[in-house]
């Protein structure tokens, strides 16, 4: 299982600068503990009190996590998935 | 840090910050990476539709990184407008802000100082805000 994750400027300080790395899991979930055993503290800026972060997307190929399951997702072996912060403000 | 942005670019905030109003208005400025320099505008659309509140939509959002990546670009400037506020970041403009490299645009369409409009620059990096200069090229 591998899967192709990039990572947005602002997370780039966690991967070491690399703007895609790999992780492994069969759920969104999975995932991101696997990136967050790899580069420490990447989970906490993604998830808050066990759900993804409101204004942090995370997309599957083309489609956005939360018309997927969320946390739930399934993901397999070849996905690309792409975090991207929300552009949002008040 | 100064952004330098041309009077074109900054009239068209301007214009989209009044044609929106009294919701707030957003967009990006593009330009090749590493360069600095704002060359390409793109407007978008504030999903929230609201006086108060701005995000891009987040199908927009990929669709805008996809482009950029594609055509080596990358984002110079993120704008939107305060309706009825100064051009200054709100709260939560620092809070959700996630570009470090981008120049953050506030432009304020507040009817105290119309028909001029508030137009001023900031960088905004771990919920630290510094204002910079803004030289307009004509």
């Amino acid at each position: 299982m591998s899967i192709e994750v990039r990572i947005p400027t602002i997370l780039r300080p966690y991967t070491k600068d690399q703007k895609t790395v790999e992780a492994e899991g069969a759920t969104l979930s999975a995932v991101i503990s696997n990136l967050d055993s790899q580069y420490a503290g990447i989970g906490e800026r993604l998830l808050e009190d066990g759900a993804l972060r409101r204004f942090i997307n995370v997309y599957i190929n083309d489609e956005d996590v939360r018309f997927l399951g969320s946390l739930e997702a399934q993901v397999k072996d070849g996905d690309s998935i792409t975090i991207l912060p929300a552009v949002a403000g008040g | 840090m100064v952004l330098e942005i041309s009077r074109a670019f900054a009239d068209a905030m301007l214009e989209q910050s009044r044609a929106e109003y009294p919701d707030e208005c957003c967009g990006v400025f593009l330009g090749p990476i590493g360069s600095g320099k704002p060359v390409r505008h793109k407007p978008m659309v504030n999903a929230a539709h609201s006086p108060t509140f701005y995000e891009f939509d987040p199908k927009d959002l990929l669709a805008l990184y996809r482009e950029a990546d594609d055509n080596d670009e990358e984002i110079v400037v993120i704008y939107h407008s305060h309706t009825e506020t100064d051009a200054y970041p709100s709260r939560t403009d620092i809070a959700y802000a996630g570009e470090p490299g981008a120049h953050y645009v506030l432009v304020s369409t507040r009817k105290e100082i119309a028909p001029t409009t508030e137009l001023r620059s900031y960088r905004i990096i771990d919920g630290e805000v510094t204002e910079e200069p803004v030289i307009i090229l004509d």
